[in-house]
C-alpha cells in the first residue's frame, strides 16, 4: 500500500476514508429525504420519489407552504409553544432539587447515606410505565385534579430525571477538592452558601451535560405529554404522532412536522454538544 | 471521603457565630414554614386558574411566560424558605437535619412519581380490570395464556439480543476508523453520526417512513427502499407487513441502532483515544498486526466502557415503545411489551392485565438493578 502521509504526519488510511464516506452518507440519507420531503409540493412528492428533486433540482416544484400548513392547519405552531413550556422547567427544577441531593451525598455524612443512594441507583432502571396508572389516578380527576396541566408533566420530567440527575451529579462532585468545602465550613459558611457560592459554581460542567441531555429527553418524549396533557397543551410530538396515525395525510405535510419537532433539539444538541460528551465521558470513565 | 468532623470543629473556630447561631430562633422558623405553604398553596392556584380560567390571562403566550416563571422561581422559592426554616433550628439540631432536607424535595418526588406508582402498580396487578376488587392471580393466569404476551417477548428479547450488540459493533466500528482520518474528517464524520439521537423517537420513525414507503406496483415509488428493489426488477414490499424471518421487526430495530449508534461511538471512541500510547508501542515492537494489537490490547483496556454503553443501551431496548407504537401498533407480528401494555391498558381498558404485564418487565430488570448496584460498589471501593 503506498504510504502517503495526512498533514499531521499520520498515514493515510483509505479503507477507512471510503467506509466512514459511506457510513455517514448513510446515516445522513433518512434526514435528507424528509428535509427535501418537506419542501416539495404535495403533487410532486406523491408521483416521484424525493431524489428526484435532489438530481434534478431546477425541473422539481419547490415550495415552502408545508411549513405554514403545518404550523398552523397541523397545530404545529401552538404545540411549539407548549413545547417550550414543558421542557425548560422539566429541565431546570430536576436540576435544581438533585443539585442538593448531589451535594448532601458528597460532601456531608449523614445515617443511611449509602442506602439512599443504592435506591437511587435502583430506581434509574426502573421503567417508567409503572408510574402511568397510579399518577393517572392520583393527578387525574378523582385525585388532584391538575393532569392535563403543563405542572403535571413537569412533576413526571421531574421525578424521572432525578435519579440519573442525581447520580451524574454527585459523581461529579467527588472529584471536586474536597479542601475548598472544608476552608468555606472554617469560614462559617452554612452549607446552603457553601451549595450556592462554591459547589453549584465549580459543578457547571457536569449540569451543563446533564441539562443538554434532559431538554432533549423532555423534548422527545410521547408517553409522558401524550397521557398527561390535554389537547391543547400538548407538545410537537405528540402532533407528530398523531399526523402519522392519520390515514391520507400528505407526506410534505408530515415531513415539515417531522422538521419542525427536530429543529430544536438539533440545535441544543449541536450547540451543547461539547459539554454533553464530555459529561458523558467522564461519567462512563467511573462506571 | 469522611467529612464528620465538621460538626465539632466548625463551632470551635468561630464562637460568636455559633453562639447565634445554637439558639432557636421561631420567628425565621415560622417564616420560612409559612413561606413554603404560600409558595404551595400560590403555585396549586395559579395552575389550576390556567386550567379553568386561560379567559383571564388572555393570550397563550402570557400563560406561557407566567408558567415558565412560576415553575422555575417557585422551585428556587421552595428551597429558600426550606433553608430558612432549617437554619432556625437550634444548630445542633439543624446540623443533622441538613442533608436530610438537602434530600427530601427529591427524593420526595422520587418516591411520587416512581416508588408509590411501583408498588401501586404491583398491588393493581392483582385487581379488575378497573382496578375496583382483587381477583387474585386471575390477571397473571390471563396474560400467561394469551400468546400475544409471549409474542411480545420473545419480539422484545429479539431486540435485546439485536440492537445493543450491534449498536456497540457499530460503535467500535466508526470509532476506530474515525480515528484514523484527519481532524476534520473525523470531527464531521462523528457529529454526523452522533446527530440522530438528538431527536425522537416519533421523529425518527417518521423519517425512516420516508425509506419504507409503500406504493402500489405500477405507481411511482417514493419509497427509497422499494424504488431500488424496482429499479433492479423487483416487486414493490410493504416492508412493515413482512413478518418472514422478523423482517418487519428487523427493519424497527434499525431505526433505533440508527438513532443510538452515535452515543456508542462518542464513548467508545474517547476510551480508545484514552488507551496509553505505550501499551500499543510495546504490542507493536512484539510482531502484533493492527487486528491482533486492537483485539489483545484495546478491547480489553476500553472494556468497562464497552459494557457501560452495552447495559444502557441495554435499558433503552428493553422499554422500547414509541417506534412501534407509532408504525405497526403491534401489528404484523411486531408487538413490543411496553406496547402491549400501553394498549392493554388504554385500548382494552384492562387496567389488571396490564398492571401485570408491567410486574413482569420490573422483574426482568431485577437483574439490572443488581448489577449496576455491584458495578457502583466496586467503582467506590477501587476510588
Amino acid at each position: 500500500m503506498s504510504q502517503s502521509l495526512m498533514r499531521d504526519g499520520r498515514p493515510r488510511s483509505y479503507v477507512a476514508i471510503v467506509t466512514m464516506l459511506l457510513l455517514t452518507l448513510l446515516w445522513c440519507i433518512p434526514t435528507i429525504g424528509v428535509l427535501t420531503t418537506s419542501f416539495r409540493t404535495r403533487d410532486d412528492a406523491i408521483t416521484s420519489g424525493w431524489w428526484t428533486a435532489l438530481f434534478n433540482p431546477v425541473a422539481a416544484d419547490w415550495t415552502t407552504a408545508n411549513y405554514g400548513g403545518a404550523w398552523v392547519g397541523a397545530n404545529m405552531g401552538a404545540a411549539f409553544l407548549n413545547t417550550i413550556v414543558v421542557s425548560v422547567p422539566g429541565t431546570l427544577i430536576p436540576i435544581m432539587f438533585a443539585a442538593f441531593a448531589a451535594y448532601a451525598f458528597t460532601f456531608i455524612d449523614f445515617k443511611f447515606k449509602e442506602f439512599f443512594f443504592l435506591l437511587i441507583i435502583a430506581v434509574m432502571v426502573v421503567p417508567i410505565q409503572v408510574a402511568f396508572q397510579p399518577m393517572l389516578n392520583l393527578l387525574g380527576p378523582n385525585g388532584l385534579g391538575i393532569s392535563g396541566q403543563y405542572i403535571a408533566v413537569w412533576l413526571l420530567h421531574t421525578g424521572f430525571g432525578m435519579p440519573l440527575c442525581i447520580y451524574t451529579l454527585r459523581n461529579y462532585m467527588t472529584t471536586l477538592p474536597h479542601s475548598v468545602v472544608e476552608s468555606a465550613k472554617v469560614d462559617g459558611c452554612s452549607h446552603y452558601q457553601t451549595f450556592w457560592r462554591l459547589v453549584a459554581p465549580m459543578s457547571m460542567p457536569a449540569i451543563a451535560a446533564f441539562a443538554t441531555l434532559q431538554f432533549l429527553w423532555v423534548w422527545n418524549d410521547l408517553l409522558i405529554a401524550k397521557l398527561f396533557l390535554k389537547q391543547e397543551n400538548t407538545t410537537v410530538i405528540v402532533q407528530l404522532q398523531q399526523l402519522l396515525g392519520t390515514q391520507g395525510q400528505g407526506q410534505e405535510l408530515l415531513t415539515a412536522g417531522a422538521i419542525i419537532s427536530m429543529i430544536v433539539p438539533l440545535l441544543v444538541f449541536i450547540s451543547l454538544q461539547q459539554f454533553m460528551v464530555r459529561g458523558m465521558t467522564s461519567g462512563a470513565v467511573k462506571g | 471521603m469522611s467529612t464528620d468532623t465538621e460538626p465539632v470543629t466548625a463551632p470551635q473556630q468561630k464562637t460568636d457565630d455559633a453562639q447565634k447561631l445554637t439558639k432557636f430562633q421561631p420567628g425565621r422558623g415560622l417564616l420560612g414554614l409559612l413561606g413554603m405553604l404560600i409558595v404551595v398553596w400560590f403555585l396549586a392556584n395559579l395552575f389550576l386558574a390556567f386550567g379553568y380560567y386561560p379567559q383571564w390571562f388572555g393570550h397563550k403566550i402570557v400563560i406561557a411566560v407566567l408558567a415558565l416563571i412560576a415553575g422555575v422561581g417557585g422551585a428556587a422559592l421552595l428551597f429558600w424558605f426550606l433553608n430558612m426554616f432549617v437554619e432556625s433550628l437550634p444548630q445542633r439540631f439543624s446540623l443533622a437535619v441538613i442533608p436530610y432536607a438537602f434530600l427530601l424535595p427529591a427524593f420526595g418526588l422520587v418516591a411520587l412519581v416512581l416508588l408509590y406508582p411501583t408498588i401501586q402498580t404491583v398491588n393493581y396487578s392483582f385487581a379488575n380490570s378497573d382496578s375496583t376488587a382483587y381477583v387474585g392471580l386471575q390477571n397473571y393466569a390471563t396474560i400467561f395464556q394469551d400468546s400475544e404476551f409471549w409474542a411480545s417477548w420473545i419480539n422484545n428479547v429479539l431486540w435485546l439480543l439485536i440492537v445493543p450488540a450491534f449498536t456497540v459493533g457499530l460503535g467500535i466500528v466508526v470509532a476506530v476508523l474515525a480515528d484514523k482520518l484527519s481532524a476534520t474528517g473525523e470531527r464531521a464524520s462523528k457529529g454526523l453520526i452522533f446527530l440522530p439521537m438528538a431527536i425522537s423517537f416519533v421523529s425518527a420513525t417518521a423519517v425512516w417512513g420516508l425509506i419504507y414507503a409503500y406504493n402500489n406496483p405500477g405507481q411511482a415509488q417514493t419509497g427509497l427502499l422499494n424504488a431500488i428493489v424496482v429499479g433492479l426488477g423487483g416487486e414493490p414490499q410493504t416492508w412493515l407487513a413482512i413478518e418472514t424471518a422478523k423482517l418487519n421487526s428487523l427493519l424497527l430495530m434499525v431505526i433505533l441502532i440508527w438513532m443510538q449508534a452515535g452515543f456508542a461511538m462518542v464513548l467508545l471512541s474517547s476510551a480508545i483515544k484514552g488507551v496509553p500510547e505505550d501499551t500499543l508501542e510495546a504490542a507493536r515492537i512484539d510482531g502484533a498486526t493492527e487486528f491482533q494489537i486492537f483485539r489483545l490490547v484495546v478491547i480489553p483496556q476500553i472494556s468497562s466502557t464497552i459494557i457501560t454503553v452495552y447495559v444502557t443501551v441495554f435499558i433503552i431496548v428493553l422499554k422500547v415503545f414509541d417506534i412501534v407504537y407509532v408504525s405497526t401498533n403491534g401489528s404484523y407480528d411486531t408487538n413490543v411489551i411496553a406496547n402491549l401494555f400501553f394498549n392493554r391498558l388504554f385500548a382494552a381498558s384492562e387496567a389488571g392485565q396490564a398492571a401485570a404485564i408491567v410486574v413482569t418487565l420490573l422483574i426482568a430488570v431485577t437483574p439490572l438493578i443488581i448489577f449496576q448496584i455491584k458495578t457502583f460498589r466496586d467503582a467506590e471501593a477501587a476510588r
